[in-house]
């Protein structure tokens, strides 16, 4: 008699109902009565079909069960238990993949002094101060970055660059006049192209402003929350806190600039985790459209390091934001609480990623003297580089990368449900933790859970009660985060 | 199916990729169902679907047949296995039926391939 028994799965329930995440194809289904009972009867192992079909047969139909069953098997819930589940196959691109996004480091300067930088701060990567690198990135170089975005786009119709620092601002000159060379260029190439930047607010001046307006620049505002937040860590070199100097230059901005929407983007740290009143400020007082969090990356044991315990507090503050972002979207309002929707667009899709994110694929970084690297934070590191903007990036060397980074290399992850959204985690951050961009992120593994959870609950709230509010997911390709 | 609901669109997509798991063979025959496959059906080659053999042609008719022995040879090497049994005309033979533009006029003009054909070239 076939013995069948439970396949890898997470559970989870909304309005009512028991939802399934099926792993790894991060499929999501809505499940029945008979097949609750099912899954419900095989929670202590495997059992045999006659067995299963006799003790649910008061209840439920043989035929029914026998249905139901075939369903779950189908969609790999259930199998049978001699048969060993399928690994994920390992595909490797065989040719290039388009470049999607390329960050531009326009400097390596900034004229304020985070102590948690991940570019200045204690656990940088590379020498900015004393290092190689040209302080400021030239014209040339820049719009060779250009030229190379351009042809790294091959077939796709779309070209993105993002301006990034240090603080981007400091060369808003040579990043004015690339934006020119490379609209001119792209419209040659038969291309769309378009930009956005990261800056810390404080340079912003009216023209700076009007150019970012007129020419549609998408632009994200590091801060992190109210004057007392932002003023613990977001200092310049004398100490004093930035908040004062940025708050009026981002209202003038945001007053100014409405052709994209225009994000904060907050830095969480041990001591500035009050996720509400950072969100209330920022898009009540300020007037952010939305706001994103990341937990400061770091080496452990930094004063401003996140807890094992200050994570359960954070999950607990982003539920609570989550709550109120369900109410908004049950009511077809707008909530601007993006991480939410980055997950909630990345669950309705059902992605399951091999990667944790583009770094190396589809999104490649610059340095000021034009090294490519695998992102934006590991831009001028010689160990992370894939080549330079003049001669192009070595194929071997980015499937290498992608060998010896695909999921399934990451042991620690082939027993955990939530491995299809997380794939391990950012490589800077593990790269920063435990030294090597190919180990898993286990500081964090609960907290991604928690989280990933969550949204679940959330997604099929929403699926269940205003489902059309998931149409807009439908077609919006998942954006590349900058941050 | 019935007791589970896709909500996802990857949810979606295992339903209709594994739609056709559990099939069983299906006729190369028209009608209505059932004898009609659920598309998509790609029938290729005589050996991958049960042909109702030539007294009745695919659609269930009979105008088309008591065609010359030359049709069916036409028929197998273009979309079968037979390939093998007639002479390799992507490589070694590419004009074999170079004077056969109609099967049913020309096929006494489709001559053998000796080797020493080959060697002359």
């Amino acid at each position: 008699m076939t013995n069948i028994s439970l396949r890898e799965f997470h559970p989870f329930e909304a309005a009512g109902r028991r939802f399934l995440y099926l792993v790894p194809s991060a499929a999501v289904f809505a499940l029945d009565d008979c097949s609750s009972a099912i899954l419900d009867s095989l929670a202590d192992g495997p059992r045999p079909v006659d067995d299963l079909t006799r003790e649910l047969s008061a209840r439920f139909d043989s035929v029914e069960v026998g249905d139901t069953i075939a369903e779950l098997q189908r969609v790999r819930a259930l199998g049978e238990s001699s048969a060993k589940p399928t690994p994920l196959p390992k595909f490797i691109p065989l040719k290039p993949v388009p470049l999607q996004t390329l960050v531009v480091n326009v400097t390596n300067q900034c004229n304020l002094a985070c102590t948690y930088c991940y570019e200045y701060g204690e656990d940088k990567i590379v020498d900015t101060e004393n290092g190689k690198q040209p302080k400021f990135m030239s014209e040339e170089t820049a719009r060779e970055a250009v030229e190379f975005a351009l042809r790294e786009s091959r077939g796709n119709p779309h070209a993105h660059i993002t301006f990034f620092g240090g603080e981007t601002l400091m060369n808003f000159n040579v990043l004015k006049s690339t934006i020119a060379y490379a609209r001119r260029r792209a419209a040659e190439a038969g291309k769309d192209i378009d930009f956005s930047l990261t800056t810390n607010a404080t340079l912003l001046r009216p023209d700076i402003i009007e150019f970012l307006a007129t020419e549609r620049v998408g632009v994200t505002i590091s801060i992190d929350g109210p004057e007392e937040m932002q003023d613990k860590f977001r200092v310049f070199s004398n100490g004093a806190g930035s908040y004062a100097m940025a708050a009026p230059k981002i209202k003038a901005l945001l007053e100014r600039h409405r052709s994209r929407p225009i994000g904060a983007r907050v830095t969480l740290t041990r001591q500035t985790l009050d996720v509400r009143k950072i969100y209330r400020h920022l898009t009540e007082e300020l007037g952010f459209w939305e706001v994103g969090f990341a937990p400061v990356t770091t080496a452990p044991g930094r004063d401003y390091a996140i807890s094992d315990g200050g994570f359960d507090h954070l999950l607990a503050q982003f539920r609570d934001l989550a709550g109120d972002f369900l109410e908004a979207a049950l009511q077809n309002r707008h909530h601007g609480f993006s991480n939410i929707r980055e997950t909630l667009q990345e669950l309705h899709h059902g992605h399951a990623k091999a990667y944790p994110c583009g770094a190396g694929i589809g999104l490649m970084g610059v340095s000021t003297d034009g090294n490519v690297a695998l992102c934006h934070r590991f831009a001028g590191s010689d160990d992370h580089s894939l080549g330079n903007v003049r001669d192009g990036v070595s194929w071997d060397k980015q499937q290498d990368f992608l060998q010896s980074h695909h999921i399934n290399n990451k042991t620690d992850c082939s027993t955990c449900w939530a491995r299809p959204i997380c794939a391990g985690g950012c490589y800077h951050e593990a790269h920063t933790r435990y030294g090597s961009t190919n180990r898993p992120n286990l500081h964090y593994c609960e907290w991604i859970r928690g989280w990933t959870h969550t949204c679940l609950e959330i997604y099929g709230e929403i699926a269940e009660k205003n489902p059309d509010f998931l149409r807009q997911f439908d077609d919006e390709e998942v954006p590349e985060k900058v941050s | 199916m019935k007791h589970l609901t896709p909500v996802n669109r990857k949810a979606a997509l295992v339903k209709s990729v594994t739609a056709g798991e559990n099939k069983d063979v299906v006729a190369l025959q028209q009608g209505g169902p059932p004898q009609q496959p659920e598309p998509p059906h790609i029938p290729n080659g005589c050996s991958l679907v049960f042909s109702p053999g030539w007294e009745a042609d695919r659609t269930g008719g009979t105008a088309g047949l008591c065609q010359p022995v030359e049709r069916d040879l036409f028929d197998c090497h273009m979309g079968c296995f037979w390939p093998a049994q007639v002479p390799d005309q992507l490589n070694h033979a590419p004009d074999w039926t170079a004077k056969c533009a109609a099967a049913q006029k020309d096929w006494r003009k489709i001559d053998l391939i000796f080797p020493a054909d080959e060697k002359k070239k």
